[in-house]
């Protein structure tokens, strides 16, 4: 069931466009917003909401990786691959984040805090190695850096 | 027509179309994935790159996509280019790149679009030694088998289930190389057409379940041209049979009728020719409530001659055999003892329908002028469960308008780009039908009544179209607003279409229907009309003299006749069981011929095996009124006889015909409404360079060895009198004309694909026309007043509907999988049949005092039926939907009779 929260929101972005369809990108991140991600159920209910069949949706939905399809943990981290932050050694600043928290890429620490997963491009070049953490960019990092980062997030 | 040059000469290409249509229809081998004549273009794949110069100075080109860009008057091209041939080279080594390379376990090896594509262009060398990507498959329910690990991400699969055919369960899921095609679970695919997967899909991603079950290479395959008898639509099908037993349909391309397509019924609904219920030797029965013995075809026919010297005899004749099979009953008991075969109020229906047609001034229109009709008002008719590929059509007749007021900015072909600028925008289409249709979604309104209520909503549009008309009286003011917008839509566009039909089972629907129609063809304009009928020679039967059963009880009680011959026909589903029982009853002998064994084969004094179509040649006339001749697959084998051969052989006209064509000819002299059936096909006798046409491919293996378990000799193979085909692989492999056209393959084209090879252009006609004949064309004017005093239109609006307290009317519904007499014998499609129901109002049946689930009991002529109640919100009070002739319904409804139901008493 989506909440009323939820669907009001949606609503509301619904009502700028002539078709329910056009939302369908936005309603998904409304319902990540609230729930971390989005679960089948949700894909269900929506295709109800904006008429659209659940494969419809899901087809979607699955094509974003921002728009994650299984539960993440509290903060998710988007670690740069792309040309400029591997030049300046990100491979290694992975290997680093994966060996500190103790899971591969694509994968969630056991205690539900962090969520790895590797991102084509943050559109700072200028100052890689990049990464995000939820909603913040982090910059030149080095592995000093990425240690102090960690521990702000809870 | 515009000039193109390819390899520096020039060409005459029709304006309007992109590079690879043209390309093709020139006869070049380019290669392609992801465009489909019928689904056209989006430039996906990047496989038929070509390069284009800019004029004839330009020596170094660009690379460009042949299906995205016009074939513009003066453009120069080169195919052979070095480097647009290492561009297809790289592309189709990327593809191939996570192609599991499987072939000889894929049942897509032999006919595979991929292998031809991938032969073409010269990757012979695999290079990548990398893991590939596989993934889970789907069970996608008993037609369509999934092999995801395959793909080659076209796309096409999603644009023909989604775009094309509007199903909503079948989806694109994920990115890069990670892209899935299947539904959001494992589950049954819901569209009645998704059995075109398995053509569509260029490799074997989607291929067919039910050849799986009994595979055969495409090699393997013994071809004929058929026509589906399924519904009465006649399209055009290519079943494929091996060791005596059919293994698959495929479709046959008639661009006037089915296209490139079929629905699920068509498809699938085969099997009823391998099932064990066929009955394979004569059965005679001793005195007249013995058993019933096998005998051989030379003492049954021994013992038929005695029977039929020494007897009146009177036939029932039937709407799903072929009208030589009809018409050589016709010959044997005489036009006043022939009854067509129908019940009452069929032949009541079908008579309606081909008087409309002939004697009124709209066009019975094709499938494909279906597509083509730009506002479309479909009365009474379910057509996606009683004749599925008008819904199909009429799923491309509603983009008609957006398309052509979007196609000065947007190529027509640029699908992607079309169908973003046109969006959910539609063409007009009017449903009026009692219960839910699922053309519901895409109509302009969807208006649901009782069948007389329909037919006062046509009559009204009728009359707001021309005041001449009759106008129905005291119509609501929300029926006059939907009447007032149908009139408007319909009269402006160029190619209106009426579609109504027998589903019903309401003469003042069919009488609305032809009104509508009628009034829209003046000024100039023809207006379309299509009328559906049940089965595959329903027209026939309709357009041969003859009567309903009750015509040949009536024989057999008033004593004119003491012998009834009924051919492929279950009477038990047609009449009342009154009827029936009064025939066997008073008859002295009853002949049943028939393929299968059903409850009227199991009460004859005599049965006959007789052939399915896969088995003889026949014609039959679709409900557009075109003839269409099918051919043999396989002979028939042991004492299993065409009903024609069987009805010859039976009487005085056993000399005269000696092959199907005979009969044929003999139909077109004594009948001339059916003059020139004969004319669209080629006679037994036509050879291409001396030979027959060749049913067996030239690849067809095992010819020495099948017959091992009998004898080392090879046999002979078996003799076609009938056709202008063999039952061998000597013979023509090359293209025969369209009617004979046993398999689509052309040199470097193995798979389905090579159709464009038989076709003057890519998607246009087979070259040499379309097969079959039209024998309905509609009249200059309205029907003349004499010789019946008949006013231009039919005239009598029915009352508003009111029924009987106490009684519902029987409105019937018909089910794509269930209602169909032969196709239920497959089991994929027994596995889909819904179980049977009765279906009230919410109202109704809270009056009633029954719930969802509860049981009604429903007052029939033989007693009280006790079914479970669906509620359907929208059904209108006082109408009772009764499923057609699901399993424990055969010869339940008879439309237009009002019945009693009541809560059943708890048990």
């Amino acid at each position: 069931m989506l909440s009323r929260e939820e669907k009001e929101e949606i609503e509301a972005a619904a009502a700028a466009f002539p078709v329910r369809q056009s939302v369908a990108i936005d309603a998904l991140r409304i319902v990540q917003r609230y729930r971390g991600w989005v679960p089948d159920e949700a894909i269900d209910d929506l295709g109800e909401l904006l008429e659209m069949s659940t494969a419809e949706l899901d087809g979607v939905a699955s094509f974003y990786n921002l728009i994650f399809r299984r539960p993440v943990g509290r903060h998710v981290i988007l670690a740069c691959d792309s040309v400029s932050c591997w030049l300046l050694g990100s491979d290694g600043l992975m290997e680093y984040i994966s060996g500190r928290l103790g899971i591969a890429s694509g994968q969630t620490t056991a205690d539900g805090r962090f969520t790895l997963l590797p991102s084509v491009c943050l559109g700072a070049c200028d100052r890689a190695p990049v990464m995000m953490i939820d909603d913040d960019l982090h910059t030149n990092l080095d592995a000093e850096k990425v240690d102090r980062i960690l521990e702000r997030y809870e | 027509m515009v000039q193109i040059f390819v390899e520096n000469k020039p060409y005459e290409v029709k304006p309007d179309q992109n590079l690879l249509d043209a390309c093709l229809s020139l006869g070049f081998d380019l290669p392609y994935f992801c465009w489909h004549p019928a689904l056209h273009s989006v430039g996906a794949c990047r496989q038929c790159a070509v390069k284009q110069f800019r004029d004839e100075n330009d020596t170094s080109g660009r690379i460009v996509m042949a299906c995205m860009t016009p074939a513009a008057n003066g453009v120069r091209i080169s195919i052979d280019d070095r480097e647009a041939r290492a561009f297809r080279a790289g592309v189709i080594e990327w593809l191939m790149l996570n192609h599991p390379h499987d072939c000889p376990v894929c049942d897509e090896g032999g006919e595979c679009h991929l292998q031809d594509m991938t032969v073409m262009t010269g990757h012979s060398r695999r290079r990548y030694r990398g893991a590939k990507r596989t993934f889970i498959n789907q069970d996608l329910g008993p037609f369509v088998n999934h092999e995801m690990s395959r793909c080659i991400q076209c796309y096409r699969c999603v644009r023909f289930y989604g775009d094309y055919a509007g199903g909503g369960d079948l989806a694109a899921f994920s990115l890069r190389s990670q892209v899935y095609f299947g539904r959001h679970q494992s589950g049954v695919l819901e569209s009645p057409f998704s059995g075109n997967l398995a053509e569509i899909c260029p490799t074997g991603v989607f291929t067919d379940k039910s050849l799986k079950r009994h595979y055969a290479r495409k090699w393997d395959l013994e071809t004929a041209p058929s026509v589906c008898v399924h519904c009465a639509l006649g399209c055009n099908t290519i079943p494929g049979a091996r060791y005596g037993s059919l293994r698959r349909i495929s479709n046959r391309f008639n661009g006037a009728v089915n296209g490139y397509f079929l629905c699920d019924r068509g498809r699938y609904g085969y099997e009823f020719v391998n099932s064990p219920r066929r009955l394979r030797q004569p059965l005679l029965r001793k005195g007249r409530s013995g058993p019933a013995a096998p005998v051989s075809a030379t003492a049954a026919l021994r013992r038929l001659r005695e029977i039929i010297s020494d007897s009146r005899v009177a036939g029932i004749g039937s709407p799903r055999a072929s009208l030589e099979a009809n018409f050589a009953l016709r010959r044997l008991v005489g036009p006043a003892m022939f009854a067509s075969g129908m019940s009452e109020g069929d032949w009541r229906l079908a008579q309606k329908t081909s008087r409309i047609l002939k004697e009124g001034p709209a066009r019975s229109v094709s499938l494909d002028e279906v597509r083509r009709a730009d506002a479309v008002l479909v009365l009474g008719e379910d057509v996606t469960n009683f004749a599925p590929m008008l819904d199909l059509a009429l799923r491309q007749s509603v983009r008609q308008m957006p398309v052509r007021e979007t196609s000065g900015a947007i190529p027509p072909w640029d699908d992607k780009a079309m169908r973003e600028a046109v969006q959910q925008r539609r063409g007009p289409l009017f449903i009026a039908t009692p219960a839910p249709t699922s053309l519901d979604a895409i109509a302009t309104t969807a208006w649901r009544a009782a069948p007389d209520e329909i037919a006062r909503l046509g009559f009204m549009v009728a009359s707001l179209l021309d005041k001449s008309a009759p106008a129905p009286a005291g119509l609501g003011s929300r029926e006059r607003s939907i009447a007032t917008a149908i009139a408007a839509a319909l009269g402006e566009a160029e190619r209106p279409l009426v579609i109504a039909g027998t589903g019903l089972g309401s003469e003042a629907v069919l009488e609305a229907a032809a009104n509508v129609a009628w009034t829209l063809s003046a000024g100039g304009r023809t207006a379309g009309l299509c009328l559906t009928l049940p089965e595959a020679n329903s027209m026939g039967a309709a357009l041969m003299e003859g009567g309903p059963i009750s015509r040949a009880v009536e024989a057999i009680e008033s004593g004119s006749a003491d012998t009834v011959v009924i051919l492929e026909n279950d009477l038990c589903r047609r009449a009342a069981p009154s009827l029936v029982e009064n025939l066997f009853e008073k008859a002295r002998h009853v002949i049943v011929i028939d393929s299968l064994i059903n409850p009227t084969v199991a009460r004859a004094g005599v049965a006959l095996p007789a052939a399915t179509f896969a088995e003889s040649d026949g014609t039959f006339v679709s409900s557009e009124g075109r003839a269409q001749r099918y051919f043999k697959v396989m002979p028939p084998s042991g004492e299993v006889m065409e009903s024609w051969r069987w009805l010859a052989a039976m009487g005085p006209a056993a000399d005269a015909w000696r092959m199907v064509g005979e009969v044929a000819k003999d139909l077109e002299n004594d009948l001339p409404v059916f003059s020139g059936i004969s004319a669209a096909v080629y006679g037994a006798g036509f050879r291409i360079s001396g030979q027959k046409i060749a049913r067996q491919p030239r690849g067809y293996s095992g010819r020495t060895a099948m017959s091992a378990d009998i004898g080392v000799a090879e046999r002979q193979p078996p003799v076609d009198d009938d056709s202008p085909l063999s039952f061998s692989m000597e013979g023509f492999q090359g293209e025969p004309p369209p009617p004979l056209i046993p398999r689509y393959w052309a040199p470097g084209w193995n798979s389905v694909q090579a159709l464009n090879k038989f076709q003057e252009e890519v998607g246009g006609p087979l070259r040499g026309g379309n097969p079959g004949r039209r024998l309905i064309e509609p009249a200059p004017g309205r029907p003349e007043q004499p010789p019946a005093p008949q006013p231009p239109f039919f005239n009598l609006p029915p009352a508003p509907f009111s029924p009987p307290a106490g009684r519902w009317l029987l409105a019937p519904l018909y089910h794509t999988f269930g209602s169909e007499e032969l196709s239920i014998l497959s089991p994929g499609i027994r596995q889909l049949a819904p179980a049977a129901y009765l279906a009230l109002s919410q109202k109704d049946a809270d009056d009633l005092g029954i719930g969802a689930g509860g049981i009604a009991e429903l007052e029939t002529a033989t007693g009280f039926l006790r079914l479970p109640v669906r509620l359907a919100e929208t059904l209108p009070s006082g109408v009772a939907g009764v499923p057609v002739c699901l399993e424990g319904l055969e010869g339940i409804v008879s439309p237009g009779e009002y019945v009693r139901i009541r809560a059943a008493s708890r048990k």
